[in-house]
């Protein structure tokens, strides 16, 4: 268990990561990315119960699965300062070569990556069969995934949300990051969906919402009580509120930055707003 | 030359269902998902015996592509079952990011491919199939002749690390390979030996061949006949072999021409050893309903064809 100071640091290190990555390539998806930084900080410093080390199978340990793969700069980031990969890789961010692709990918081998997403609504599937190979295999270890909300308007979603309250897998803690952004503008807006909440609950699944999703206390304790609800017959999502392009105030509250890069004036400023604390790679 | 005997016709799909029992109870790994189709794939037997490790989805293609994805991290194979159609148009994407690209370990198998479906018509009848799986790379495709064939396919994928599309189909047809065959991926079957032309088919239109090769033995024409059942990875080698002997080649699939067997061998002889070649395919077309028979008359995929393909070949040699 880490103190919260030092996942504030590691946060504001991962939100200099990500800017200094889609600048560096002047591509990329800072606004979600710097909106899940707390979520991810925690996860992979506090709620996962990771084995050393990376195996595909992942047997024996909690595994996290990211639907949305556009916003790969903070995985990636995450995943390199949680030790899958060295910090200094983050450098080859979407160069040719590189294992740090658009998107992620198992085909280049990165540690920590166990399914290739980008092309949007396939991870809540991916993520509930992992869940029912866990119960084959007596493991009691939980899948964790991360879903835009605006990605629920694929239909595969509620495919896999059906499903899994079905079949009762009760192993799984789907969290939706509820920005209410993407690309062409608000959910609201593009297609408006209504309570996602309600949706949720109709679906026969347990939610949990984080009103302050940007907030690492708030993420831990609602994490924890989401964690809380697993085992009992039911699914668990978790409806995580958050500001797209949290900590860098000219990114917040605005679809505007969803995939485009800082210049070097914009980077410079955001830098600023966000002093290096653990070293930059 | 060398014959063979129909020894009961029976369904590759359940040559499929059979393989997929038998495996049940050989390899613990081994789970199924099916789409609200257990009858027709010939599952039931599977899901009886064993109930924890089958998964019924529901209609929903999609995420039955992408949960088998995720059942493989942990060691699982899952086994998809559902009908040609829905196993590969209809879930692309889903197989193209979470299965192909991703390299994980799902054996998609496809039922009630191509015309002989029948009567449902061009819906359900799916003629693209091929070409799609085998432009994704890294997908080995394979397409059974008969019963005896498809279960021994269905227990080998099982040994292969990496994502297969194993294709098979509705009527029942003849059953003329030997039973408790080992089933070798991506090695061509030599049936019948010939001089004059070979024949390379795959799938339903196996037996076909075999068929025309007796009706062209008795016009004096000595056909080679290959089974072709791994279109990809294509054993080159035994096309080379075969044309390098016989000076022409006729291909034979139950799929369009664009994008199927055909254009895979073309390429391979094209590189290697330019050889006139005819198809024996549906011409740029969907199907319609019919009973198989009438269908595969129609469209030019029967014996008669054959033969009428041979017959062309061999005046451009």
């Amino acid at each position: 268990m880490s103190n919260t100071q030092q996942l504030k640091d590691l946060t504001t290190q991962v939100r200099r990561d990500i800017l200094r990555m889609v600048h560096k390539v002047n591509s990329g998806h800072p606004g979600g990315s710097l909106g899940c930084a707390e979520f991810f900080v925690s996860l992979y410093s506090d709620i996962l119960d990771r084995k050393e080390g990376f195996d595909m199978d992942g047997i024996g340990e909690d595994l996290f699965f990211l639907s949305n793969g556009h916003i790969s700069p903070v995985y990636y980031s995450v995943l390199a300062r949680s030790g899958y990969f060295p910090v200094k890789e983050l450098s080859t961010f979407r160069l040719i070569n590189s294992r740090l692709q658009g998107h992620p990918t198992t085909h280049d081998n990165l540690p920590g990556i166990r399914i290739a997403s980008g092309s949007l609504g396939q991870g809540m599937s991916v993520a509930l069969g992992a869940a029912q190979t866990k119960k084959l295999n007596n493991d009691s270890h939980l899948i964790y995934s991360l879903h835009g909300d605006g990605e629920l308007q694929e239909g595969q979603n509620w495919e896999a949300i059906m499903y899994a309250a079905g079949n009762k897998v009760d192993n799984i803690i789907s969290t939706i990051d509820l920005n209410g952004q993407q690309i062409d503008g608000s959910t609201d807006t593009v297609l408006p969906m209504g309570s996602i909440k309600g949706k949720f609950e109709a679906f026969g699944w347990t939610v949990v919402e984080i009103n302050e999703g940007n907030d690492i206390d708030a993420i831990l304790k609602g994490m924890a009580e989401a964690k809380s609800k697993t085992g009992k017959g039911k699914p668990v999502c978790v409806l995580l509120k958050t500001v797209m392009g949290n900590g860098v105030d000219f990114m917040m509250h605005t679809h505007a930055w969803h995939g485009k890069a800082p210049n070097d004036e914009q980077l410079a400023n955001g830098l600023v707003q966000n002093p290096e604390t653990l070293g930059d790679y | 030359m060398k014959t063979y005997t129909n020894t009961g016709s029976k369904d590759t799909r359940s040559g499929f269902g059979d393989g997929l029992t038998e495996l049940g109870k050989t390899n613990e790994n081994v789970v199924a998902l099916c789409a609200d189709l257990i009858g027709s794939l010939k599952m039931d037997e599977f899901k009886a015996n064993h109930p924890e490790r089958f998964f019924q989805v529901g209609i929903a293609e999609a995420n039955m592509i992408s949960l088998a994805a995720g059942m493989t991290i942990g060691g699982k194979i899952p086994f998809t079952g559902t009908f040609a159609n829905f196993s590969t148009g209809r879930v692309y994407d889903q197989i193209r990011q979470s299965v192909a690209y991703s390299d994980k370990n799902v054996k998609i198998c496809a039922s009630h491919a191509g015309l002989t479906l029948g009567e449902d018509g061009a819906t359900h009848q799916i003629l693209e199939d091929i070409g799609l799986m085998k432009m994704l790379p890294g997908m080995t495709v394979i397409n059974t002749c008969d019963y005896n064939q498809t279960k021994a396919a269905t227990i080998a994928i099982a040994e292969h690390h990496g994502p297969v599309y194993l294709r098979f189909g509705r009527p029942k047809v003849a059953n003329f390979t030997e039973a408790n065959q080992k089933f070798e991926i991506g090695k061509a079957l030599h049936l019948v030996d010939g001089t004059d032309v070979t024949i390379v088919a795959t799938g339903h239109l196996v037996w076909e061949a075999l068929e025309a090769a007796k009706v062209l033995n008795e016009k004096g024409i000595s056909a080679e006949v290959i089974n072709i059942h791994t279109i990809k990875p294509l054993d080159d080698e035994a096309i080379i072999k075969s044309v390098t002997k016989t000076g022409c080649i006729v291909t034979a699939e139950e799929h369009n021409f664009l994008g199927g067997l055909g254009e895979s061998v073309a390429r391979v002889l094209a590189i290697n050893k330019p050889t006139p070649q005819e198809f024996v395919a549906t011409n740029d077309t969907f199907g319609e309903s019919g009973t198989p028979e009438q269908l595969m008359e129609k469209y030019g995929l029967n014996s008669n064809a054959i033969v009428k393909a041979v017959e062309t070949v061999i005046k451009r040699k």
